[in-house]
């Protein structure tokens, strides 16, 4: 099965941001033991030009595993037709054990480069570079989370038989099932609604307060917060009730056959703007703990801010994507 | 960040202004960037249309076909299989059918022989596929004659020929009545070649095949279903093989695209100085060269995959079609639906793209690291 065009394209993705992630590690190292901005030395010169490149690579990087993660799940879904009872990315994915972790690692790793990258973002604005030291300590921090997602898609893709007969998304999504997926697609309409767009709604107000005010601390740390739960009850509510209204079908609660061309790639009309959005607010709550740091004293608010708004914009433009989906359905749960 | 917009309109502005000062240079590696684009979207697209035609026309194929087999060959299905099926609950339709291969010495090719279902050729007459035609010359009311394997002469007047857009199904097709078959082929009365069934319920198919298999323990039943992956797979299996062995051209062109940035000119680098002299950050320097990447990117993938598009859909991909296609003497000749996958776009992207910016990362540092006043002083 390696020999999949879009396989070989994330393994090769992968590779390449491992090897380049393991060449900046011993610069990392020398970094965090050797920076000093106040020092006019050779060696502090030397560092100082290479930051630039490392943290180009190190974008780079980031910037892949954002992609890769939506190629991954892309790949998923197309390769559905080439496993028995596989009828969406969820039978691909459950062909063997490693399917779901390397999903989730990658969506893992996703969330991570992004906080990264907001870090890296806040620190290049300042003239002294403070956050030097604890940027390159975090990217030593993120080469096993993405050595990790290149070793468990190599496991997944290595393993995956096409005589297997996996499970379809129908079994692993039921009211049925037992287990976590199970409990969320059991959830009935109108609970699941009201925490739906109760938690966008916090996460949108939240977001919304903190790029208007701009005042740090607690408020940005309850941005991320919010939106990571605007996150989970996002991905809860498509289960438990959007998945319905899309397939116009009581009982498939499906949230990766969204995706696929015959509902008109709707799920991704809702995934980019929910996993952009969470992805804002955790790069607004993952830039607090620096906002005393002097030379960001004046930093931070503002690209907190601006995150905050950017994450408030994408909160709203799911909830309105989704009550439009919902809207237009024909399918009606709620006895009116 | 409308400020933020504007830098990277000038900043665009400025480098789209370099590139063209230097466009020898950069022809050069655009020309060879789009070629790589070109290559692999040929591939990529002339595979996918080929298994989209593949599933197409499987999709009219019946869900299950019943073999017999004689020491693991196949064998013909004997009087009274047929009504045994009929017992097997959730089998909607079967039907024996009789089909076999002919090689015509004249051509040195092999025609298959079939019956039609519904019995529509006269005794006497045949029905010939498009490639037959042109290969024998035949027309409407010819005659013709074959030698069967028992040495006997039989002479058909073609009564038809199959229509050009079912060619890839039907190119070395010859439709005949069944007394004509069984006489032909000297073939025992009650016998058929295989059975083809239809079962009602998709979800079925499978406990059907598995009944199958135990009420006729030497037959063996072949899904739809199965027939439509194996076909997924082979196409993708050679489009993979072909992209692995393509991806010494991707390194051979990273390399390339590493060589081409790292030796700048001396024009380039007093540039740089100059930039730096002015003002500019070493952030601001790799920011351009990322767009100037960007766009030599951006505009090769462009150019290179409408190239491609035309290539395939228009020109009939002749570049690929011998190691994509397969071969056969009565080789069909038809022309591809053009269908783009977005999966296939992205995975493009990754395969050209992403390894030309990885090559050009360290370079690009190099150069906007260079110091102004080393520069101008040379």
């Amino acid at each position: 099965m390696i020999f999949q065009p879009a396989i070989i394209a994330l393994l090769l993705a992968s590779v390449i941001s491992v090897a380049m992630l393991l060449a900046a590690a011993p610069f990392a190292i020398q970094i965090i033991r050797h920076w000093d901005i106040a020092s006019g030395s050779e060696r502090q010169l030397q560092l100082e030009r290479r930051t630039y490149l490392f943290s180009t690579l190190a974008m780079f990087v980031m910037a892949t595993q954002l992609m890769a993660l939506m190629l991954f799940v892309f790949n998923a879904d197309k390769m559905s037709v080439m496993f028995v009872g596989a009828m969406c990315a969820v039978g691909t994915l459950n062909v063997n054990a490693w399917g779901f972790p390397a999903l989730i690692a990658q969506m893992a790793v996703f969330f991570l480069a992004a906080s990264w990258l907001a870090v890296n973002h806040v620190d290049t604005r300042a003239p002294d570079y403070p956050l030097v030291r604890i940027k390159y300590a975090a990217l030593l921090g993120l080469l096993p989370a993405v050595a990790a997602v290149l070793w468990l898609q190599l496991e997944y893709f290595m393993n995956l038989r096409a005589d297997v007969i996996t499970s379809c998304c129908g079994s692993l999504f039921s009211e049925d099932t037992k287990g976590l997926t199970g409990d969320m697609a059991a959830l009935s309409p109108v609970p699941a609604m009201v925490a739906f767009y109760a938690a966008i709604a916090l996460a949108f107000a939240t977001a919304a307060f903190h790029a208007q005010t701009k005042r740090g601390g607690a408020a940005g740390y309850a941005v991320a917060a919010t939106s990571v739960a605007a996150f989970v009850a996002a991905l809860t509510g498509i289960i438990a009730f959007v998945s319905l209204y899309i397939y116009e079908h009581p009982h498939h609660h499906c949230p990766f056959c969204i995706l696929k061309p015959e509902y008109d790639w709707q799920g991704y009309w809702l995934y980019v703007p929910l996993f952009a959005a969470t992805a804002c607010g955790a790069g607004a709550g993952a830039v607090q703990p620096f906002r005393n740091v002097e030379s960001l004293r004046n930093v931070i608010p503002q690209v907190s801010a601006r995150l905050a708004a950017l994450a408030a914009a994408g909160f709203l433009i799911f909830a309105v994507i989704a009550t439009v989906f919902v809207a237009r359905s024909n399918l009606m749960l709620i006895e009116t | 960040m409308t400020v933020w917009f504007e830098k990277q309109r000038h900043l665009i502005d400025f480098t789209l202004a370099s590139l063209i000062r230097r466009k020898g240079r950069n022809l050069g590696l655009l020309f060879v960037y789009t070629l790589l684009v070109f290559v692999l979207a040929s591939v990529m697209l002339y595979t996918h249309a080929l298994r989209h035609e593949a599933a197409v026309i499987l999709e009219g194929s019946p869900e299950v076909l019943l073999q017999r087999l004689v020491a693991g060959r196949h064998d013909l299905i004997p009087p009274g299989y047929i009504e045994r099926i009929g017992t097997v609950r959730g089998v909607q339709q079967i039907r024996g059918r009789l089909w076999g291969y002919y090689y015509d010495s004249v051509v040195k090719a092999n025609y298959t022989f079939m019956v039609p279902e519904d019995g529509s050729v006269a005794k006497g007459t045949l029905v010939v596929g498009p490639a037959l035609e042109r290969e024998r010359g035949l027309a409407r009311d010819n005659g013709i004659s074959f030698r069967a394997y028992s040495g006997q002469l039989f002479s058909f007047t073609v009564a038809a020929v199959l229509p050009q857009a079912s060619e890839l199904a039907s190119a070395d097709l010859i439709l005949m009545n069944e007394g004509d078959f069984r006489a032909f082929f000297a073939y025992p009365a009650g016998h058929y070649t295989d059975v083809a069934l239809s079962v009602a319920n998709p979800k079925e198919v499978r406990n059907v095949a598995n009944k199958l298999a135990n009420l006729l323990p030497d037959s063996r039943p072949i899904l739809r279903e199965e027939v439509q992956r194996t076909y997924a797979s082979v196409f993708d299996w050679r489009e993979g093989i072909m992209l692995a062995l393509l991806s010494a051209a991707i390194l051979a062109f990273s390399i390339l695209a590493w060589e081409k940035a790292s030796g700048l000119s001396a024009d380039e680098k007093r540039e740089i100085g100059i930039l730096k002299a002015i003002g500019w950050e070493t952030g601001d320097v790799i920011r351009m060269k990322l767009w100037e990447g960007g766009l030599i990117s951006l505009t090769a993938f462009l150019v290179g995959f409408v190239a491609a598009y035309l290539h395939v859909f228009r020109a009939g991909s002749p570049l690929f079609e011998p190691v994509l296609k397969g071969w056969a003497v009565l080789y069909p000749r038809f022309d591809l639906v053009p269908v783009i996958d977005g999966l296939q776009v992205a995975t493009l992207f990754f395969f050209t793209v992403f390894p030309y910016m990885a090559a050009v990362l360290v370079p690009i540092w190099r150069a906007a690291v260079t110091d102004p006043d080393a520069v101008m002083r040379a």
